[in-house]
């Protein structure tokens, strides 16, 4: 094995990152205060953004920095909110080591290291189906291929996940019993956020949709973006996302269209969801693009919800 | 190692001197507000040496651009969560308690 300097600086970053994400998981589950435990569950998703960088994956770094680190920290502080100080302390189970957890513990650990031992020793030549992937690409109407393998190669996955999207927002909206509790006035300092952050993120997020084909990027980096800002605007002046028609035609086109898409390209083309070669970026794009405003749609309401203080203050549902 | 790198890396490194500092500053300091300043001010002064010296090493100058962009955002962003969290750690001491 070579070692020089940059070899082992970088294996030095990468075992402290490692270190510090085991470790911090672990204190996540284990510290008593329900605060301090979301604040490092934020820190977390950023580290593993980085483990995901360092693993040559920019695509799925941008959607845990932005779903995972964001919008699950965002979503998990406005429970906290909801629940209140008396709320969080009955809340707090923290992890303490009994006979039975500390053996499934080292069960686990050995587990874990016959897969990453067998991960380790595989044949270098077996690299799966990246080879293949990469002589398809021309033909596949992109040139990043993480976005021709989710709308191209594997279009049928991403449909479903879209329709899992769905599933989940019609979920939050079947329990959602409980309004928001009444904010306190805002801060005007988030309000004048607002007019910067707001339009950013739009323009990012459709800069994102568009870049995705040939750059790290595509439909949900850039939803999780529009859904940021919005989830800033709902800060400042919250609003309920209800199942007027609108909202329901919004939540249901990501759906639709990519289905919709499958069944026409089923019935007058080659088969199902299979793009004709020379317009297939032109398909891509257009479907991503309703992909894009449908997951953001939905990860707005997980955020706002259907109900508003209003509504309980007139008994309304 | 050219100039230009040995100057991204004295750049870079100040920038994590000033971090290292903030961090110090959040874990020795009494209350909130004093570790609220100490991090704001230190960490966004590291944030500005770690762009520059990444902007150095930028391969073109719409890339060097976009570093800057970045960092004005962070500024921008992270001086407003300041005042944010010091509106409420301000609030919280003049009830009484840290």
């Amino acid at each position: 094995m070579n070692i020089d300097l940059a070899s082992a600086s970088a294996l030095a970053f990468d075992g402290l990152l490692a270190a510090l994400i085991v470790w911090l998981a672990w204190r996540l589950l284990t510290v008593a205060d329900l605060f301090r435990a979301t604040v490092l569950f934020i820190v977390l998703g950023l580290l593993v953004a980085l483990a995901w960088v360092r693993l040559r994956a920019p695509d799925l770094a941008l959607a845990e920095a932005a779903i995972g680190a964001g919008l699950t920290g965002a979503l998990l502080l406005d429970t906290l909110r909801r629940l209140g100080p008396q709320g969080a302390a009955d809340e707090a189970w923290p992890l303490r080591p009994t006979p039975s957890r500390v053996a499934g513990g080292v069960l686990i650990a050995a587990f874990g290291s016959v897969l990453a031992w067998s991960v380790i020793t595989l044949p270098p030549a077996s690299s799966g189906l990246a080879a293949q992937a990469m002589v398809a690409l021309p033909d596949s109407g992109v040139s990043n291929p993480v976005t021709a393998a989710l709308l191209n190669y594997r279009s049928h996955d991403t449909l479903l996940e879209v329709a899992v999207l769905l599933a989940a927002a019609l979920g939050v909206w079947t329990l959602d019993a409980e309004p928001a509790p009444r904010a306190a006035p805002v801060d005007p300092v988030l309000a004048i956020l607002v007019p910067v952050l707001v339009p950013l993120s739009i323009i990012t997020g459709a800069y994102l949709l568009w870049v995705g084909s040939k750059a790290p990027g595509g439909a949900f980096q850039g939803a999780a973006l529009i859904a940021g800002g919005a989830v800033l605007v709902h800060l400042v002046r919250p609003f309920a996302v209800r199942a007027t028609f609108g909202v329901r035609l919004l939540l249901g086109l990501g759906v639709a269209v990519f289905a919709l898409a499958g069944v026409v390209l089923f019935v007058f083309g080659a088969g199902f969801l299979t793009y004709p070669v020379a317009q297939a970026g032109w398909w891509i794009l257009g479907i991503e693009t309703f992909a894009m405003l449908t997951i953001a749609a939905v990860l707005v309401a997980l955020f706002a919800g259907s109900l508003t203080s209003r509504d309980a203050r007139q008994g309304q549902r | 190692m050219t100039w230009l790198d040995a100057l991204s890396a004295a750049l870079i490194a100040a920038g994590v001197v000033f971090f290292i500092a903030g961090s110090v500053g959040l874990l020795r300091l009494p209350d909130a507000l004093s570790r609220l300043h100490a991090l704001t001010k230190a960490d966004n002064l590291g944030i500005g040496l770690v762009a520059l010296g990444t902007a150095l090493q930028a391969s073109s100058w719409t890339d060097a651009l976009q570093i800057a962009l970045v960092w004005l955002l962070a500024l921008y962003a992270a001086s407003a969560a300041g005042l944010l969290v010091a509106r409420v750690a301000h609030a919280r001491q003049r009830k009484g308690g840290r």
